[in-house]
């Protein structure tokens, strides 16, 4: 029986998606049936798209998606920079916050007062219950984190982002220049 | 206190959206609820915005059903235009939107729900998903990507990209249909017709096994709405609204969706940055309705499609008045795929659809626009003021996933008051009550125009808020 070398091993997969628009997650998705490829590869250990609850230790490969918009954004952010080897900041809002940070000009507050007091719903109060309370300003992952890999685009397109991960499990890093931009 | 206790669950835990379920004295369930995490105050930020922005802008409220912002915010800004927009580019507009349709319902049916229905509620958590069924159902699976695929590239193909596509337009679409783009569609029709039609097959002889989730998944009385055309038909792009009881008889038609505001009003709830929307003429919360494919198949005397018709006939039989299982959205969700390749087939065979006129041009001509349509998960509302420049005054947006919010909640507190036996979580027992909601299939990033997917945590509160047990898949 073949002894199972380190090349063999599948790679351990990880997607989050935080304040973003899941958009990134839809474009991987758009790698159609280039996704069973994918699965032959590596092992998808936590995602949106599986029921594992709690993010696992040692993942090799961690595509996050969405900007930094909670307070629970942080603290999940800070516990996959710890359990990741390879961290891709996935997506213009990733990158550079981009439509959450839309809200910063005007501050949290003031868009928390408008759209729950003064828009003219009933019982009119800012929701606090369950709920966890939103940063000052929305922020890209790097403001917090080490960031190992950037995927621009809104979303990159499902080429972009099959050649970047392709690349990452050869363990090469993506050269990505001629491929996507900002707003993609 | 609850709050609190939530609060520092959540570093631990993954996922926008939580449950809360909270018993009472003798240890049953009172009360559950469905806790939307995230908001990003669109209707703040838009504010001083041209209002041709709008539609790129409002995309981005969602990577799933981009393609209904676009054609909701596009259809506001013709109003704004107050132009008419030539009827090709309508055609056009709807035959993306049914794309939108058919890749979204192939989204939740088969890569978020199928693990449910195949491998089990109780099926090991690690491998109860997409991936996972690749071993014992190969050929779903793929089915499955094929189908997603072919809606989004009937989006791609008109407008050159899959997700958030600048081609919807104020005024109509950016450019006409080449004769090639028709062609290379209408010939993957038979083909994805073969796979739903299949689809539809094995998912009516399997209906048997789920009795017991169809009776306890929402299954209650509600109000539904959808918009329908002048007949009564099936309609995802125009039309006017029309509301059914739960007995199936109709409590108000042809509404024109501009004077929403008269028949729709939001609530707020503390426990959810996601609104509740009721029907204004029965107040909160008697006003509870239910939108997306089951209600427009509730509502819909006929879809008008030959093949969608026949098993519209069958699926107005599940129930003797509405359908009220919220698990038959499933079922609903299948039929408007269906539905949704045979009407693009047609579209595309209308003699004009190759028209060059597909974009009147104009500037601001009104300072209100209203659009509406139907979204993958119901109606959609879009309703800016903008000033003489056009320059976005104020923005209301109600988005579909969030006018299932009342009766998500009360279908969440059905489950867990059958599901939940409180002296032991079960990992079973989470899982149902997860599937509860994505048979509603909330929109993974719509809801509150935030990001709330469905990645649950669940835990059990005594009635003093203390903290009786609470579920980590690990």
């Amino acid at each position: 029986m073949k002894k199972e070398t380190k090349k063999d091993k599948k790679l351990r997969l990880a997607t989050i998606w935080l304040d973003g628009c899941s958009g990134c997650h839809m474009s991987f998705l758009d790698i159609d049936e280039r996704l069973l490829l994918l699965a032959d590869k590596v092992d998808v250990v936590f995602s949106p798209l599986v029921d594992v609850k709690e993010f696992p230790e040692d993942v090799d490969i961690t595509l996050v998606e969405g900007a930094l918009g909670s307070e629970e954004d942080l603290h999940k952010l800070m516990k996959i920079r710890s359990r990741t080897k390879t961290l891709v900041a996935f997506g213009d809002c990733a990158i550079t916050a981009n439509i959450p940070s839309m809200r910063n000009p005007f501050g949290t507050e003031e868009v928390l007062n408008y759209v729950y007091l003064q828009m003219g719903a009933d019982n009119p109060q800012i929701p606090t219950q369950g709920v966890p309370p939103l940063m000052k300003r929305a922020l890209p992952l790097h403001n917090y984190v080490k960031v190992d890999v950037f995927i621009p685009g809104c979303p990159p397109s499902a080429d972009t982002i099959f050649f970047a991960l392709s690349e990452l499990i050869e363990g090469r890093t993506p050269d990505l220049s001629t491929l996507t931009r900002f707003g993609a | 206190m609850t709050q609190k206790i939530m609060i520092e669950q959540v570093t631990r835990i993954e996922g926008h959206a939580k449950v809360s379920i909270i018993l009472n004295d003798d240890g049953g369930v009172q009360d559950a609820q469905v806790h939307v995490t995230q908001v990003r105050g669109f209707e703040k930020f838009v504010q001083g915005r041209p209002f041709y922005e709008m539609p790129s802008l409002t995309a981005r409220t969602c990577g799933i059903c981009p393609v209904s912002h676009l054609i909701a915010s596009s259809k506001a800004c013709d109003q704004i235009l107050a132009v008419r927009v030539p009827p090709t580019a309508i055609a056009l507009r709807r035959i993306i939107n049914l794309g939108q349709i058919i890749q979204s319902h192939a989204l939740n049916f088969f890569y978020l729900s199928s693990p449910d229905l195949l491998l089990g509620m109780d099926g090991d958590p690690v491998k109860r998903n997409m991936f996972g069924m690749l071993d014992k159902h190969p050929q779903i699976v793929r089915d499955g990507v094929r189908l997603r695929q072919f809606g989004q590239q009937v989006i791609e193909r008109l407008a050159n990209k899959r997700i958030h596509p600048a081609w919807i337009v104020p005024g109509g679409v950016a450019s006409p249909l080449e004769a090639a783009t028709r062609d290379q569609i209408l010939s993957e029709i038979p083909e994805v017709l073969t796979i739903i039609n299949r689809t539809l097959d094995w998912y009516k002889k399997s209906l048997n096994n789920y009795q017991e989730y169809i009776r306890t998944f929402a299954n209650f009385p509600s109000l539904f709405m959808g918009l329908v055309t002048k007949e009564g038909r099936l309609e995802h792009y125009h039309g006017n609204l029309r509301v059914i009881t739960a007995r199936g008889s109709m409590l108000a038609d042809q509404l024109a969706p501009d004077e929403y505001e008269s028949f729709i009003g939001e609530a707020v709830e503390p426990y959810t940055y996601l609104k509740s929307p009721y029907y204004k003429p029965l107040g909160y919360t008697d006003g509870m309705y239910r939108v997306g494919p089951l209600a427009r198949l509730n509502v819909a005397s006929e879809c008008g499609t030959p093949q969608a018709d026949q098993e519209l006939a069958e699926f107005h039989c599940l129930d003797k008045g509405a359908v009220l299982s919220s698990f038959h959205y499933h079922y609903a969700r299948l039929i408007e795929i269906l539905y949704g390749i045979e009407r693009i087939q047609q579209l595309l065979n209308e003699p004009d659809i190759l028209s060059e006129n597909v974009r009147a041009h104009a500037s601001v001509n009104n300072y209100e626009g209203i659009g509406v349509s139907e979204a993958p998960r119901g109606t959609l509302f879009h309703h800016y003021k903008v000033n003489e420049d056009g320059i976005i005054q104020s923005a209301n947006l109600i988005i579909a996933s969030g006018n299932n919010n009342l009766a998500m909640n009360k279908g969440v507190l059905q489950a867990a008051r059958y599901y939940v036996h409180p002296d032991k979580l079960t990992e079973g027992m989470l899982n149902r009550v997860e599937a509860v909601i994505r048979a509603f299939d909330p929109c993974l990033a719509c809801s509150t125009h935030a990001d709330g997917h469905m990645a649950l945590q669940v835990e059990l509160f005594a009635p003093d808020g203390s903290l009786l047990d609470s579920l980590n898949r690990e």
